[in-house]
């Protein structure tokens, strides 16, 4: 020990003066994250504005004050006196307020996993349909439709029910091949789910053109795009809880998903149980998107341009952008789904369509404008 | 590895006693890849306030030890017990309150700060939601200055040096309060002001804080003038082990490294300098 006292003095050296700046400890970019709270809030109340103006938006618009109007009257249950015509309050309460609910719930639940997924995965490519939820969910509509099954559970259809176990399944399958020895690798994930999502999109194929019947074909390619013209309140019911409880678990796992940003070694060395943290956002997550897409169908790009424009703005610390990605995609969804049942009215576009026409100018925008390299 | 769902064996403990120190020991570690042995009959024992150097050419099963050590491998064979607790025993969490490692050339995500890199180091103290509190953001200043890396603070990872991100790393493991610090190779990559600067501050905090240290060596000089105690491993076994002047000998770097070398003293310390022949 004895031996580098002499260079004792070098220590002294090391810069002890704080940068002037920085007043409080953390960088400068602090402030942002210590406000994060309100960051959120003011998007929630963005976010409820546009879905405002959405309900208003139609083949014949309502104005927003008289919407505010409707819903009070709905939620105190006090009669009073209506300035406006019954059917109104029909197509909003039953029309266009499920259908904006269900678009931002839907947008929010993609946009959110499609930020675990990349995180998951540390891969920029990555999205909610990445290891074969899209394939299983396509394959379990597309038999649905084509061999005509008309069970329900509920309210919903058998189209959405087997969706949902089309993806659950294709996922754990997935999961299940790339466990190895008690182990799984994101690369095998990866791998695993590409093979399996090809198998899936064959035999889905296969079926599509062995039924004879236009119509199924016409019916599965719309489902496979996506669209919110079947919406309900059940389907917001459905989706809702699983949606909520999925985002307390997810944003919880903030922290240990920044974490995992570091190598596997580094995160087990901090005390994150890898395989556990790993586990649990796969089975929630997957959870999450096989509701929204048994629901509303496929919609891509959401989940991939969301998180990325989120990480772009703010950074890429996941306590913030898990829930700023869920509420960003909840009103790009809602202004997509609003021009996609307005602009060729009375004929509906499919969702799918536009956020991808909406969100690839805008992302390559936000990569041309901010050209730091955020991934490897 | 351990289990899925392990059970939390000691509590928690959010707030440790200042200086309380630990110490780590090894018996009869025995690792192998298949049929590829490549740790044998080894046994160390890390104390507080010291500096344990582990040398030897590439391949003798140096960063395999820091690996087991640190629980991310499972030795085949023997015993690694800290606290006197079996290290299988403990909490991942608990485990990573206690010791820390500072991988050899770590990848870094690019995106984040310094800042938010250091303040990963706290991860084993935050509660389930990961809010951290005053007194984490407090320690990882500290870390960031002792460590010089304070100015960095709001620097992305991927616009910093070599030895800027080498210390940023070993801020994060400050920031981690560890009773055990394990480094592999904390001097790879860097320039020789760099390399005696990191190894002046980790000399430092390990006598401050009574760190039981273990630091594997790539560049013999190096460990010749921090280390208490050397060891040299030669294809997985131990070669030999002792002070410095014991180990750094013209005929045991020979048989290990089977290179041709002659030892001389240094002209300040005394310590053994090693030079090619």
């Amino acid at each position: 020990m004895s031996a580098y006292k002499n260079n004792e003095h070098k220590i002294e050296g090391i810069d002890k003066t704080l940068p002037a700046a920085l007043a409080k400890p953390g960088p400068r970019r602090y402030w942002l994250w210590r406000r994060r709270g309100h960051v959120l809030l003011v998007a929630f109340a963005l976010v409820v504005c546009v879905a405002l103006l959405a309900v208003a938006w139609g083949s014949f618009s309502i104005p927003p004050w008289t919407i505010v109007k409707i819903l009070w009257r709905r939620i105190s249950g006090n009669p009073g006196v209506t300035t406006w015509p019954a059917s109104w309050e029909t197509v909003i309460l039953q029309i266009r307020l499920p259908r904006a609910i269900l678009a931002a719930l839907v947008g929010a639940a993609l946009s959110q996993t499609g930020a675990v997924y990349q995180g998951l995965f540390r891969n920029p490519l990555a999205d909610p349909y990445l290891i074969g939820i899209s394939s299983g969910a396509g394959l379990g509509a597309t038999i649905a439709i084509a061999f005509g099954l008309l069970f329900g559970w509920g309210s919903l259809g058998a189209v959405s029910v087997l969706a949902f176990l089309g993806a659950l399944v294709a996922t754990a399958l997935v999961y299940c091949l790339s466990r190895i020895g008690g182990r799984t690798s994101v690369v095998t994930l990866l791998l695993a789910g590409v093979a399996l999502g090809a198998f899936f999109t064959a035999i889905q194929t296969f079926l599509m053109l062995r039924s004879n019947d236009a119509f199924h074909t016409v019916h599965i390619v719309g489902w496979l795009m996506g669209s919110f013209n079947l919406s309900s309140w059940a389907k917001v019911q459905l989706l809702a809880p699983v949606l909520a409880a999925g985002t307390a678990i997810m944003c919880a796992y903030g922290h240990r998903l920044n974490v995992l940003q570091l190598d596997e070694e580094q995160a087990q060395q901090l005390g994150v149980p890898v395989e556990r943290t790993r586990l649990v956002l796969i089975v929630v997550a997957s959870l999450v998107t096989a509701t929204a897409v048994a629901v509303s169908g496929i919609i891509g790009f959401v989940g991939l341009i969301v998180p990325h424009a989120v990480r772009l703005v703010w950074g890429p610390d996941h306590r913030f952008l898990l829930p700023m990605s869920a509420l960003i995609g909840a009103g790009f969804m809602v202004v997509v789904d609003g021009v996609a049942r307005t602009l060729l009215s009375p004929a509906e576009i499919p969702v799918g369509v536009l956020t991808a026409f909406f969100g690839a100018p805008f992302f390559l925008y936000l990569l041309r404008q901010k050209k730091q390299q955020l991934f490897r | 590895m351990g289990r899925l769902f392990p059970k939390r064996v000691f509590g928690r403990r959010r707030a440790r006693p200042v200086g309380e120190q630990s110490s780590l020991e090894a018996r009869k570690l025995r690792f192998r890849f298949g049929n590829t042995v490549i740790l044998d009959d080894v046994d160390l024992r890390l104390s507080p306030g010291r500096i344990v150097g582990v040398i030897g050419p590439n391949g003798a099963g140096k960063s395999t030890l820091v690996k087991l050590l640190s629980r991310v491998l499972v030795p085949e064979n023997g015993q690694i017990s800290l606290d006197g607790h079996d290290l299988t025993a403990w909490h991942p969490m608990e485990l990573a309150r206690v010791l820390t490692v500072v991988p050899q050339a770590p990848e870094l995500p690019p995106g984040f700060t310094s800042w938010e890199i250091a303040l990963m180091g706290r991860t084993p103290f935050l509660g389930w939601m990961g809010k951290e509190s005053e007194t984490d953001r407090v320690i990882t200043q500290q870390a960031m200055v002792e460590t010089g890396t304070w100015h960095l603070a709001s620097r992305r990872v991927s616009q910093l040096s070599g030895g800027e991100r080498q210390r940023v790393v070993i801020a994060r493991a400050l920031a981690q309060e560890p009773r055990v610090l394990l480094l592999d190779e904390p001097t790879a990559y860097l320039d020789i002001n760099h390399q005696i600067e990191t190894m002046m501050l980790v000399t430092r905090l390990v006598a401050e804080r009574k760190l039981a240290g273990l630091v594997i060596f790539h560049d013999l000089n190096l460990a010749s003038r921090y280390c208490d105690e050397l060891i040299l491993l030669q294809s997985g076994r131990i070669l030999a082990r002792g002070r410095p002047s014991e180990v750094l000998t013209p005929a045991l770097i020979g048989q290990a490294y089977g290179a041709d070398v002659t030892v001389i003293q240094h002209p300040a310390n005394r310590l053994p300098v090693v030079l090619p022949l």
